[in-house]
């Protein structure tokens, strides 16, 4: 429900619009601004989708020079922030083309359609699970669960839930319907749950030990 | 309310846009039902550490040589 706040909000014009008019009138070091506000989300969402470091940096300085040399057709009615990531969304859909030549590579990829099966696996979490990891471990237990989803879940779960996007933005940046979108994240994050409680499940009980798993 | 039903509102529930009245009925079903209370608290967890961790870091060396080279092309394409 909006507030009163919220719609004072809308109507505050976002600090970005001042830097890309500047940028508009010839001022590259307000494009400079831009870049450095966002380069830190441009690399990790393309490494996400391409899960190459080389692939990512390529894409991240691609989107930037792409972005700066559309600018005109920049129209405003979305943040620049999600304009950024879906020329880096198609930046990375296109690397990774090219990388596996032949195949077609979309977010539509490996999404099995059956819908809402209820998860099996009870096993609660410890408390503060990552706590039983070091940074280095977890890093990797991290890295490894989200790369071991579809494409089409990890991109919603990476632009909505890591890099806070909302559904309606997540929808146009990736070109799906909202119901779409909603219905990925959902099955991303129960994929998700359920993979990382391999890692962070509690402790069986005394009774319970020697019972396999 | 069914699992499956709870399951439904799950995200909803996580992402805080449900209405007063359905909140209840899902508060309610969380209590009853052990499963669904740790699937609600394991995926909101999961959420947490990706949102807390970050992955794929950009070490500052690594930045600074790109956002240069990305600038020195821009200047170019002016
Ligand atoms: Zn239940």
């Amino acid at each position: 429900m909006p507030t009163i706040q919220s719609i004072a909000g809308e109507l505050e014009p976002h600090p970005d619009v001042a830097l890309i008019e500047r940028v508009r009138g010839g001022d590259l070091s307000a494009y400079d601004l831009l870049v450095r506000k966002y380069e830190r989300q441009l690399f990790r969402i393309a490494q996400h989708i391409t899960q190459n470091r080389e692939d990512a940096e390529d894409v991240m300085q691609d989107a930037f020079l792409k972005a700066y040399e559309k600018l005109e057709q920049f129209q405003g009615n979305s943040k620049f922030y999600t304009w950024l990531v879906r020329i880096a969304v198609n930046e990375s859909l296109m690397r990774l083309r090219k990388r596996r030549t032949g195949k077609m590579v979309s977010i539509d990829e490996d999404i099995e359609t059956e819908e809402g099966s209820v998860p099996r696996d009870l096993a609660d979490w410890a408390p503060d699970p990552e706590q039983n990891y070091n940074q280095a471990e977890l890093g990797e237990i991290l890295r490894k669960t989200i790369q071991g989803l579809p494409q089409g879940f990890r991109i919603v779960f990476v632009l909505r839930d890591v890099e806070g996007l909302s559904t309606e933005e997540t929808a146009e940046t990736l070109g799906l319907s909202i119901p779409a979108v909603k219905s990925r994240l959902l099955r991303a994050r129960l994929q998700l749950r359920e993979r990382l409680s391999r890692y962070f499940h509690r402790k069986k009980a005394i009774k319970e030990t020697g019972v396999g798993k | 309310m069914t699992c499956k039903e709870f399951l439904a509102h799950l995200d909803d529930l996580i992402d805080d846009s449900v209405t007063a009245e359905v909140r209840a009925e899902l508060e309610t079903h969380r209590g009853r039902c052990t499963h669904c209370e740790v699937i609600f608290n394991t995926t909101r967890k999961t959420i947490e550490i990706y949102r807390s961790h970050e992955i794929y870091e950009l070490p500052t060396s690594l930045r600074d040589r790109l956002h240069t080279a990305i600038m020195a092309r821009c200047k170019k394409a002016c």
